[in-house]
Formats: structure tokens, C-alpha cells, sequence
């Protein structure tokens, strides 16, 4: 009996005694790692993974300039968020040659605006936004941004929009044809009068939210990201993503070493982690975005890689959000202020 | 005072001189977590906002210009006063001030309801009341969405009993929003007017009664002076969650404008980063709440003389 005992107090001593080798501290938005993926990297590398997870870029901001830096060692802000955390001053850099797998990046992510020589940042995963539709409301033809800043009776008042500026004005701007961080007037104000003319056919400002009003039929139409519609749809929703002619938004969501990181080699070991094929696949089957990896597809579930949200046609337009100046910024802020008042 | 302590020194004896030691632990935790929050609120508001968030330690009055007065879309023209942020806070205290009404209205007759039960039925009562807010506040209003959505099970009903051809648009209103506050909040209001009525004498009714008072007037001279501690409790408890709420503008009515919560989170959060002038709203705030509360106070003191 007494054997029996010191046995099993030793073996759960084993189990649960044993300390992770170092540590890792990770800020990233909600909903996009898949766990088991978290649990693999904690388990080849004896290392014990943390993570905080924000909303929007500018929320990450907020809180790292709130006085986080130095708890994290990882962040994965949007293409525009790198270069202003950059300016800011808020990152680390490394050389190709800390990572095993750099030359894995698909060669047009390699060298980036935000990001030139890919000096701080790997690419995480990319993707658009634009609007879905709901077919069983509407069988006209998807093609414009007009089904969203002037739409047909069909879908006035069942229309939901993301709840952040940048994206809602950038389609806005686009749909106009008027240059992103524009600081001539005559553009401003066609822009503040378009959104407020088309905020009465709104039901709704909401982005955590986005997929859940198509899901549930609250709204007929709704600006969303390509991925979050490719689960939308999965969950049942007759949607499809439109890909207007006016043109959407590309981004590329980064992970970026943090500067004054606590675990700085576990931080680069995470980020040659994602770079194999196989777990950047993992991320994109649980996402739905596409990763910026080169090898993924034979890792990649069939209804993802060939999902339409994840295929735009040929022909289709995209550009990236752009980071304003702060006199221009505060005109933009102006006009959403306006707009929510 | 009983029961004098060994060496013949009464419990207050051994107590007095030592007040200020005593209430150490108190004041401590008021300095900590409502002076020292409150201070760096104010000295912020006060600050150069820097870009994208943060601040620059220069004094301005800038936050507070920009709460009041307009300058026009691109802050250049001549300054007038600035409605949207008046706008703002207006709305949300007039939300806040009709979703006091309604729960004062449906809170008093439940709470009378309940404390002229038998003492036992009333614990059941009382449980009742508080089991549903045993659900996190997140849950109960996205809950509250599902009921009243287009498809949902209230449109449903009356779909099927006849009442309406097609379903009542309900989501997305002013109605759910007021709906949401209420139903939030509604305890708030029962409990403190239970607590009062409970010590509610009723032979009062009754003498009032053989001296020919009517009902009204029974109600209106006898009773409410007697509760009225618990109404204005339940009516402060209720007005000042609704005034900062932002769940149930959010989620039930679309986000379409700005309430002083998200107005507040949006400088802290938002594309706008503008931490001074949150802390500028948030000081125009606490200072309406504490206006409230000071008119609350000198009104019990006036009715103690």
C-alpha cells in the first residue's frame, strides 16, 4: 500500500511538476488560431503559451501604448498597424537568418510597403473586405458598393456595416473614387454626405457581430471580411461575397516581435513555427483567409482552398488601407463622429 | 453598553482614540481605487492629446474646447457652440432618466406585491426575482435580441394569433434599447422599494383609513413619505448604470449613434485616439452623477430636520 502511494505521488509529481522550459506571451485578435495549434507549438518546444486577445488594430494600439509593452512578445497587427507601429517605435527587428523558414514567404508578401524587407513582421494571413448579400432577399446583380451606400428597396434598412472608420469610409471613398487620406474639401464633404444620406437604409454598426446578423437573417446585407463570410455561409447563411467593381479592401494581418519582448528566442521560434506550411494551413482551415506561405495547399481543407471568398475573379480590385497624416486623420474621425452623432 | 472588558474598560472606552486607525483599511481603498482613478481622469483631460492615442504633458483646454464648442468640419470657422456632444449626453440621460420611470412604475406595485406576502412566500418571491440575474448581463441581452427579432419568437406569436401581417421591426429601436435598460436594471428598483415597504407599518393604512383618507390619498400623504428612501435608492440605482451603458445600445439598437459609454470608448479605442477628450467626457459625466447624488443628499438631510 505504502509503495502504491509513494508510486502515484510520484508520477503526478512528474505530471504536473515538470516546468514549462521558458515562457511566450502572445496579443492577437479573437478567433483566429486554432488551439490545438497552440498546444503543439507548447508542446514540441516545452514552452508555455499565453494570449490576450483585442478586436480591432487600433484597440491593440491602445493597449500597448497604455503601458503593455514589455508583457508581450508577439502582436498581429493589420498591414497599416505595422507601419505605424513601426513609426511608433513599438518593434523588434531580426535577421532572415534567425528564421529557419523566411524563405517559406511567398516572394510578393517578401517586401512590403508597411514593412520593406520584412525587418520586424512575418505575414500571418490575408484576406478582403467587402459586403455580402443575402440571395433569398435580393436576386439583382452583386457587382457595386452602390448595393451599400445606395441600395435597392429590397435591402433598405437590413444592412449592417462594420463598426470601425477605416473600414466603413475607406469603402465609402472607394465607392466614390476619391482618394484614401483625400484633404480636399469638395471630396470631404461628397463623402460625409454620402454616408449620412445612406445611414437611414442602415439597420445596424457592427463587426464582432458581422457574421451572426447574416446567420440569423437580422440584416440582408453586410459589409464583412472574406473569411468571416466563408463561415457565415458554412453556418447556413444564403450569402454570397460580392466583389465590387468600385473596388474592397486588401489587408495582410502580421505577427510582429514586440520590442523589449520577455522571450525573445521563443518569440522567433513561434514565428519559423508558422511559417511551416503545415501550421500555416492549420491557421487558414480554422481562419478561412489565405495564408502568405508558400507549400500550404496540400495541407489545405478542399472547401476552403476552393471557396469563393478565398478565389476573387481576375479582375478584381483591391487596395490596402492607408494610414493618414493627423490633420487628415482628425477630418476623417470628424465625419464618423458626425455620422453617429 | 453591556459586558464592560476585563480590567473594567467598556468596548467604547477601547475604541475611542481610535477612529482615525480603525478606518485605515477605508480610507485606503477609497484613495486607491476612487481618488487616485478620478486624479489621473482629471489631469488627463487637461493633457495634449498625442496621435493615435497617448498624451503629451502639456497643459490645454483643448478637450473641453472641443466638447462645447464648433469649429466647423475642418476647425476653422468661427466658434459657436457644439450641439453633437450636448446631443450625445442629452440623449443618453433621457434613456437613462425614461428607463427609471418605467422600472419605478413596474418596480413599486412588484415590490408591494411581494412584501404583503406571507413571510415565507415572499423569499420565493424575492428568489424568482434575482434568478435570472444570475445570467452574465451579456447573455440576458443577446437573449432579449433572439426574443424580439424579426423571426424571433414574440413576432412569431402574433404572427400566428393574427395581431400583425407582418412582423413588428422591433430590433435595431429606440423600443429595444428601452427594453434592454429595464429589463437590466428592473431589480435594482424592486429590492430597495421591498426593503422600505417590508418596515412599512400597515396598521398606518388602516388608521388612515378610519380618519376617511381616500386610497390616493392614503398612498400619496401616508405611505410614499414612509418609502420614499427606498424609491429615490432604486431610482439612483437604476439612473446611473443606464446612463454609462453601452451593451444595450450596442446590441439591440445597432450602434447606430454614439451614448456616452461608446462616445467614451471610441477616444480610448477607436480610429480617433483621443485619450484627453474621453477623459473630458468621462469628467462631464462623473460630474452630472455627482450632481445627482448631491441633490439626493441635501434632500435626505432636508427630510431628517
Amino acid at each position: 500500500m505504502k509503495t502504491f502511494l509513494t508510486t502515484s505521488v510520484l508520477a503526478l509529481s512528474l505530471a504536473t511538476g515538470a516546468s514549462a522550459e521558458g515562457k511566450l506571451s502572445l496579443y492577437h485578435w479573437f478567433e483566429y488560431i486554432p488551439q490545438e495549434l497552440l498546444d503543439k507549438f507548447a508542446a514540441e518546444y516545452d514552452v508555455e503559451v499565453t494570449m490576450d486577445t483585442f478586436d480591432s488594430n487600433e484597440a491593440l494600439l491602445a493597449a500597448l501604448k497604455a503601458g503593455k509593452m514589455g508583457s508581450y512578445d508577439l502582436a498581429v497587427p493589420g498591414d497599416y498597424m505595422v507601419k505605424i507601429m513601426g513609426d511608433e517605435g513599438m518593434l523588434d527587428t531580426f535577421e532572415p537568418s534567425e528564421l529557419s523558414n523566411f524563405g517559406n514567404i511567398e516572394d510578393r508578401w517578401l517586401d512590403v510597403d508597411f514593412d520593406p524587407g520584412r525587418k520586424s513582421s512575418i505575414p500571418y494571413q490575408w484576406g478582403s473586405t467587402s459586403f455580402s448579400v443575402n440571395k433569398e432577399v435580393y436576386d439583382g446583380p452583386l457587382d457595386s458598393l452602390s448595393l451599400i451606400f445606395e441600395p435597392p428597396a429590397e435591402l433598405k434598412g437590413k444592412i449592417n456595416v462594420l463598426d470601425t472608420s477605416g473600414e466603413t469610409l475607406t469603402l465609402a471613398s472607394l465607392y466614390l473614387g476619391i482618394p484614401q487620406c483625400s484633404s480636399d474639401r469638395e471630396q470631404l464633404k461628397q463623402l460625409n454626405a454620402l454616408v449620412q444620406g445612406a445611414k437611414a437604409d442602415w439597420a445596424s454598426f457592427g463587426s464582432d457581430v458581422a457574421k451572426d446578423v447574416l446567420v440569423s437573417g437580422d440584416a440582408a446585407a453586410g459589409m464583412i471580411w472574406s473569411g468571416f463570410s466563408a463561415k457565415a455561409r458554412a453556418e447556413g447563411a444564403p450569402i454570397e461575397y460580392v466583389f465590387p467593381k468600385e473596388g474592397m479592401i486588401v489587408w495582410m494581418d502580421n505577427v510582429v516581435l514586440l520590442k523589449d519582448a520577455p522571450n525573445r528566442d521563443n518569440a522567433l521560434k513561434f514565428m519559423d513555427f508558422l511559417l511551416e506550411p503545415e501550421n500555416a494551413a492549420a491557421v487558414t482551415n480554422y481562419a478561412q483567409y489565405t495564408a502568405g506561405v508558400k507549400g500550404v495547399e496540400e495541407f489545405l481543407d478542399p472547401e476552403v482552398a476552393n471557396s469563393p471568398e478565398s478565389n476573387p475573379p481576375a479582375d478584381a480590385k483591391g487596395v490596402f488601407v492607408e494610414a493618414c497624416a493627423q490633420d487628415v486623420q482628425e477630418m476623417y474621425d470628424a465625419i464618423w463622429t458626425n455620422l453617429k452623432k | 453598553m453591556a459586558g464592560g472588558a476585563p480590567g473594567g474598560a467598556s468596548k467604547s472606552e477601547i475604541y475611542k482614540g481610535n477612529g482615525p486607525r480603525l478606518l485605515l483599511p477605508a480610507w485606503i481603498f477609497i484613495g486607491v481605487f476612487l481618488v487616485a482613478p478620478v486624479a489621473i481622469m482629471a489631469i488627463y483631460s487637461f493633457l495634449t492629446k498625442e496621435f493615435r492615442g497617448g498624451v503629451i504633458w502639456e497643459f490645454t483646454l483643448a478637450a473641453y474646447d472641443q466638447f462645447f464648442l464648433d469649429r466647423g468640419l475642418f476647425g476653422d470657422e468661427p466658434p459657436s457652440i457644439e450641439w453633437t456632444y450636448i446631443g450625445i449626453f442629452w440623449r443618453s440621460i433621457w434613456q437613462a432618466g425614461l428607463a427609471t420611470v418605467l422600472c419605478l412604475l413596474i418596480g413599486f406595485p412588484t415590490a408591494w406585491f411581494i412584501a404583503t406576502r406571507d413571510v415565507k412566500e415572499r423569499s420565493v418571491w424575492l428568489f424568482l426575482i434575482t434568478v435570472p440575474y444570475w445570467v452574465n448581463l451579456l447573455i440576458r441581452t443577446v437573449s432579449m435580441k433572439f426574443l424580439i427579432r424579426d423571426t424571433g419568437p414574440l413576432n412569431e406569436l402574433l404572427l400566428a394569433l393574427g395581431v400583425i401581417d407582418t412582423p413588428l421591426a422591433l430590433v435595431n429601436t429606440n423600443f429595444a434599447v428601452q427594453l434592454g435598460l429595464f429589463y437590466s436594471y428592473l431589480p435594482f428598483m424592486v429590492l430597495p422599494i421591498y426593503a422600505a415597504v417590508e418596515r412599512y407599518d400597515f396598521s398606518m393604512s388602516e388608521a388612515a383609513a378610519d380618519l376617511y383618507a381616500s386610497s390616493w390619498a392614503t398612498l400619496r400623504l401616508v405611505i410614499l413619505p414612509v418609502v420614499k428612501p427606498g424609491i429615490v435608492a432604486g431610482c439612483i440605482l437604476v439612473f446611473v448604470p443606464s446612463l454609462g451603458a453601452f451593451l444595450a445600445p450596442d446590441l439591440l439598437g445597432g450602434a447606430k449613434t454614439f451614448m456616452i459609454g461608446s462616445l467614451i470608448e471610441e477616444q480610448f479605442k477607436g480610429a480617433a485616439g483621443n485619450w484627453p477628450f474621453g477623459a473630458a467626457a468621462s469628467m462631464i459625466l462623473l460630474t452630472i452623477v455627482m450632481g445627482v447624488l448631491l441633490v439626493h443628499a441635501r434632500a435626505q438631510t432636508k427630510g431628517e430636520r
